[in-house]
């Protein structure tokens, strides 16, 4: 079917709206009953523990990468032993949630657009409505909640991996001392970074659950339409992250005054 | 013949609570393509009104605006006395919970098991473990499958998850039940079992329901035969017998209703249509 501009505009704005209301819902089911508190472990179990191995990796491979690279520049000036500062603030304040938000994104926005998007398509959805249950209650707040709590852990392990990532290549390929490694790393860090550090993973884990039940949640055209929603979840929730990353380093760095 | 019942736009609220279902001068269209164009109709206590029309004609859009899954563009659809299209979603919840519903395809939750989709709403309403367990098993014994009880979805006859979820609709025993397209695809043996429960669910339980159907055999079977409680199965109504069997037809054309009353009025209409689709 052809669209006109403003069709595909009307349909664009509809989509946002729809986003907003479910987005909204999610969180404001909250202080409804009843919880799903039993639903909320089970997906933290998922998205946690599941995640764990890809964080890992992903964390500890960055880290050594970010020694391993810095340590060229680093030696033209003579500064080798600052590779531990520079690895625990790229680690904390940037790469640790925002690698691990876009790992955990296209693992779980994935997951709950295909999960939802099929039980949309087979009529599960409208059954759940019709047995008296709120989806959005039932399907969304617990994603949403344990992405949310599960992604600000997740970050803090996979900024300790990077570290000690960071300090394998430091110790095995530069030769530095691990005190100094260590010491630089932590004494490096301020409370605006760590703050930095931590607050992005909540933002980026309410991204990865609300963008992926979004597109489950209304998901329509049978099978190909859960493959197309299941890719445009991964898309847009890695794309969102990358740009709220950006903005709201920069309004944190001006806040808390942060160089 | 009671044809194109059509009550007046403002119903009186206490006519409303007489009545299971009311449908009055509802109209909705999807984009361009208008599905219901002004129908109205009631479905008194106890009886079973079976929907007929050709594909796309909104039979299953009925079904779904009864419960407020599907909303009018025009129009009030009242639900045991309750406007429906003035509910909020949330106030819906209650409501719905009053009424059972069989998708066409069944729509069980693929990942729960026999046991944890009848016992859903149970669940959900936090009734205790051995009063749950008894209900699924007779649910389960209602539609002859508390061997599948264990079982996952995919792993019954599309015959046995169209039981399953008629067991799943009734466990709660609902005022209403909604049943789409019961029989559809399946073979005329196990079609009659399901056909043979539905009797049973409305001789026995006097359950108000609407039915949709494309397969005319089984509603005809369902307007000439009864449940007999003692021998546990469905017979004829004899010649002459007293014994009623509470249905009637609705006939859906182009969005419109062509025809509603009982299974004589239908063999006998005049109306070239019907008399193509029922021959």
């Amino acid at each position: 079917m052809d669209l006109s501009p403003s069709d595909y505009i009307k349909e664009y704005l509809l989509a946002i709206q729809d986003y907003a209301v479910l987005s909204g819902q999610s969180i404001a089911n909250l202080f409804r009953r009843p919880r799903y508190l039993g639903e909320m472990l089970m997906q933290a179990d998922i998205m946690g523990v599941g995640s764990l191995p890809v964080v890992i990796m992903t964390g500890f491979s960055i880290g050594a990468s970010l020694a391993l690279q810095s340590s060229n520049t680093l030696q033209r000036f003579g500064s080798l032993s600052l590779t531990g500062q520079l690895v625990s603030l790229s680690m904390v304040r940037e790469l640790g949630p925002l690698l691990t938000g876009m790992m955990v994104a296209g693992r779980n926005s994935s997951g709950m657009a295909s999960e939802l998007g099929s039980m949309k398509v087979t009529e599960q959805i409208d059954a759940m409505r019709a047995l008296g249950t709120d989806p959005t209650k039932k399907l969304v707040t617990p994603r949403v909640i344990s992405s949310i709590i599960m992604l600000f852990i997740l970050t803090i392990i996979g900024d300790l991996v990077g570290l000690c990532g960071g300090w394998t290549i430091a110790r095995l390929v530069l030769g530095l001392d691990s005190n100094q490694y260590w010491s630089t790393a932590w004494q490096s860090l301020q409370f605006a970074d760590v703050f930095m550090g931590l607050f992005k993973p909540l933002l980026f884990g309410f991204i990865v659950s609300s963008i992926g039940c979004y597109y489950g949640m209304f998901a329509k055209g049978g099978t190909q339409g859960v493959g197309r929603a299941t890719t445009q979840a991964v898309v847009v929730a890695d794309v969102l992250i990358v740009v709220v990353d950006f903005f709201v380093s920069k309004f944190l760095m001006s806040v808390m005054h942060v160089h | 013949m009671s044809l194109l019942t059509t009550p007046s736009p403002m119903q009186d609220p206490g006519e409303t609570v007489h009545k299971t279902i009311i449908f009055d001068h509802v109209s909705i269209a999807f984009d361009e393509n208008v599905v219901l164009n002004d129908v109205s109709f009631e479905l008194n206590r106890g009886e079973t009104k079976m929907l007929l029309g050709v594909l796309g004609s909104g039979k299953s859009t009925i079904l779904k605006m009864v419960i407020g899954l599907v909303r009018p563009d025009r129009g009030d659809v009242y639900l045991l006395g309750h406007h429906v299209n003035s509910m909020k979603e949330e106030e819906l919840f209650d409501l719905r919970r009053q009424v059972g519903m069989v998708f066409q395809e069944s729509a069980l939750f693929d990942s729960l098991t026999v046991r944890e989709n009848v016992a859903y709403r149970l669940i959900e309403e936090g009734v205790e473990q051995e009063e749950i367990e008894r209900r699924v098993r007779e649910a389960l014994r209602f539609v002859e499958l508390e061997r599948t009880i264990d079982q996952f979805p995919s792993e019954l006859s599309g015959g046995m998850r169209r039981r399953v979820a008629i067991a799943r609709a009734i466990i709660s025993h609902p005022e209403v039940l909604l049943y789409d397209s019961p029989t559809a695809g399946l073979d005329p043996v196990t079609s009659t079992t399901i056909i043979e429960l539905l009797v049973k669910q409305r001789d026995v339980y006097h359950t108000s329901a609407l039915m949709v159907t494309h397969r005319l055999p089984d509603t005809f079977t369902m307007a000439s035969h009864y449940f007999d409680e003692k021998e546990n199965k469905m017979k004829p109504i004899p010649p002459g017998s007293p014994i009623q069997a509470p249905s009637s037809f609705l006939v859906l054309r182009d969005g419109k209703i062509i025809f509603d009353g009982s299974v004589h009025e239908l063999v006998n209409s005049s109306d070239e249509y019907i008399r193509e689709y029922i021959s």
